[in-house]
């Protein structure tokens, strides 16, 4: 495919998440374009996995609004709303597996659901990604029989089976070996590459944000926005917030920003 | 090229996509062009592989230089062309495919997926699977078995130490399944005081002995109906609640949570559940049997006789053992609605259908044992003569 003029295929306009009265994140915008990776950090409870469930629709945002392929998530409605959702694949935190139906049937379904694809090409296929993920020969196991690496392993095959243009991704390798999440990143950078997807990814894992990432943002709980957004590296060397620092070198929030930012967060 | 003819393409090949170059007796040669992506190899599946499997070449190559895209699908219809060879240990070729996909086609190998499983285990044979149910339902009579032992230890522990019960949370049982069921209770109970009483009017009008529709109600209501049916809503109501709840926790690993905190989940979960039950059902039932009798009396009100008589009539017809009678069954019933609940609850096996299937278990489980319950006490109360 010839090299694509940089497009954006999500845009997020003064984006304000939540849930009944709190708000969670308030005044996000970013862009992110087709080919990226996107890497959405944060403390533990800042509101990532809210944010990038308003951004695939399951949420109405309290404010702004959220763009795929230009159209509104929100109000989109019939066959529209069917090509959006088409259109990407989500991984959730909890991989959300359906325990009535076994790794294969769990992976199938979407293709079920989209394409037209006859019976035994769904099972090549399915067995395909599973293989791709290191869960060959697990078919017809119930994901209640699995570890949960393998359920998280296994919820990545179902969000890629049918290779759609966007990828959200909540968390794919927490909780997986060293050696599977450096071959999940290859695998990530591998469909990047190749077939030119845009993946939207919730992770904590450095090594991981080194490898793969395009471009970070940092959440935070109490400035309740943005704090900090850049290729990793720059975020790492350049940048002057400490809690970005802190992240970046692992260490504990030094105690007067804490105060600080408390006090401010008053 | 020219061989082509010799061997005219099959008309079914979309010819935009795949184009037969060569073919001889022994070799194929086979032009993929075009995006290959889920769509198109939807079209192309079929007819392709039926093609190549009826022909039977002994080398298969395939030009790929002209593939634009080629996703997941494209990739699983190559694989196909390669397996199906592989197994006929014949040669598979790919020629020319773009470096992108060319990685994308690495990741996988063709001798993985020789033999492709079905989704679902195979269901065996018939007498294996009546020996796995027998066996099953074997199991599950000794779990019965054990869960009542355990249950009535720890009821007999708590009844030594009473504040060792969890108070808090049997009230909150209780307004769950008691007060919150008060409504629908109230409504069944008083709809079967009605028409039982209607239905009965046209017969001892016939006789002009319309007032003993207040015998027929009072004692149909307190004796059998009133415990009865409040036992079977609260049956289907809160022993499947109970079921779900604790399948719940079961999957969630809150019950190895709380074993492992020192916590049996009997004592702790059933305990509370079982409690709040005896509590509650007796009073429910009461209000059912006070409901049921509204209803009757409605019925007579409108046949033109005062309450008065109706009252009356209701008193000489039933005394307080028929009413105590009544009560002392739903002690029973209450036993067998929260226990089947919370059995099936805990021995939810880890599978998310499964809590489903428990709740559905013990409302039927608990509703057949009612009313084996209720025979039983018939015939007990018979011989003693109540
Ligand atoms: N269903 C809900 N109702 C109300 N508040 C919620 C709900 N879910 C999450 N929250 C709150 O929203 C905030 C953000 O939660 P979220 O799950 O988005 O965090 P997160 O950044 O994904 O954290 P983690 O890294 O631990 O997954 C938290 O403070 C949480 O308490
Ligand atoms: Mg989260």
């Amino acid at each position: 495919m010839p090299e694509k003029v940089q497009d954006t295929v999500i845009e997020v306009k003064d984006l304000a998440v939540g849930y009944g009265d709190s708000v969670v994140l308030r005044d996000i915008s970013f862009n992110v374009d087709r080919g990226e990776i996107f890497i959405i950090l944060g403390g533990s409870g800042c509101g990532k996995s809210t944010l990038l469930k308003n951004m695939i629709g399951l949420y109405r945002p309290l404010a702004g609004q959220v763009l795929i392929n230009g159209r509104d998530m929100a109000t989109a409605e019939g066959t529209r709303r069917r090509e959006l959702l088409r259109s990407f694949g989500v991984m959730y935190q909890s991989g959300a597996l359906f325990g009535s139906l076994t790794l294969m049937e769990n992976v199938r379904l979407p293709l079920e659901e989209f394409t037209e694809l006859p019976d035994r090409a769904m099972d090549l296929i399915a067995v395909m990604k599973l293989e791709m993920v290191g869960l060959g020969g697990y078919g017809h196991y119930m994901p209640s029989e699995l570890s949960g690496g393998m359920r998280k392993r296994a919820a990545i095959a179902r969000a890629m089976v049918l290779d759609p243009q966007i990828l959200f991704l909540d968390e794919p390798t927490a909780g997986l070996d060293p050696v599977i999440s450096a071959e999940m990143d290859q695998l990530i950078l591998q469909l990047a590459e190749s077939l030119n997807m845009t993946f939207v990814i919730v992770t904590h894992e450095l090594p991981s944000i080194y490898a793969i990432a395009d471009r970070v943002i940092m959440l935070d709980r109490q400035a309740k926005g943005i704090i900090a957004s850049g290729p990793p590296k720059r975020l790492r060397d350049a940048s002057e917030n400490p809690r970005v620092q802190a992240f970046f070198r692992r260490e504990a929030i030094p105690e007067v920003v804490q105060e600080e930012s408390e006090s401010s967060h008053e | 090229m020219e061989t082509a003819t010799r061997h005219p393409a099959c008309p079914d090949l979309p010819g935009d996509v795949c184009r037969i170059v060569e073919q001889s007796d022994e070799t194929m040669i086979l032009a993929l062009e075009g995006r290959l992506d889920a769509d198109a190899v939807a079209l192309l599946w079929h007819p392709l592989v039926d093609y190549i499997e009826k022909e039977a070449p002994q080398n298969l190559c395939i030009q790929a230089d002209k593939i634009s895209y080629c996703d997941g699908a494209g990739i699983g219809l190559l694989m196909e062309l390669a397996r199906k060879q592989r197994k006929r240990e014949a040669q598979f070729k790919l020629r020319g495919l773009k470096e992108e996909f060319a990685r994308l086609w690495s990741l996988y190998r063709p001798e993985d997926f020789l033999e492709i499983g079905s989704s679902r285990p195979h269901p065996c044979c018939l007498p294996e699977e009546v020996g796995r149910l027998a066996c099953q339902a074997w199991r599950g009579l000794l779990d019965m078995v054990c869960f009542t032992g355990e249950l009535t230890v720890a009821l007999l522990q708590a009844a030594r130490h009473p504040r060792s019960i969890r108070w808090p949370e049997v009230w909150l049982v209780a307004e769950k399944a008691g007060v919150n069921a008060l409504p629908i209770v109230g409504l069944i109970s008083f709809l079967i005081g009605l028409i039982m009483a209607f239905q009965a009017t046209i017969p001892m009008r016939q006789f002009g002995v319309e007032i003993y529709i207040a015998n027929l109600t009072a004692l149909s209501m307190l004796r059998e109906l009133g415990p009865l049916m409040t036992a079977l809503l609260l049956a289907g109501r809160s022993g499947s609640a109970f079921a779900a709840e604790l399948g719940t926790m079961k999957i969630n690993e809150e019950i190895d949570a709380l074993t492992t905190m020192g916590l049996a989940p009997v004592p702790f979960l059933a305990v509370t559940r079982v409690l709040a039950t005896v509590i509650i059902l007796p009073l429910l039932s009461l209000f059912a049997n006070l409901m049921g009798l509204v209803g009757g009396a409605v019925v007579l009100r409108s046949l033109g006789y005062p309450l008065i008589t109706y009252i009356n009539q209701v008193k000489s017809a039933v005394n307080l053992v028929d009413l105590a009678g009544g009560l002392f069954k739903t002690l029973a019933f209450a036993l067998i609605v929260a226990g089947v609940g919370c059995l099936y609850g805990l021995k939810t096996r880890l599978s998310a259908s499964a809590v489903g299937d428990a709740a559905t278990r013990a409302v039927v489980s608990g509703i057949i044992l009612i009313v084996i319950a209720d025979g039983l006490f018939a015939v007990i109360y018979y011989f003693l003569g109540i």
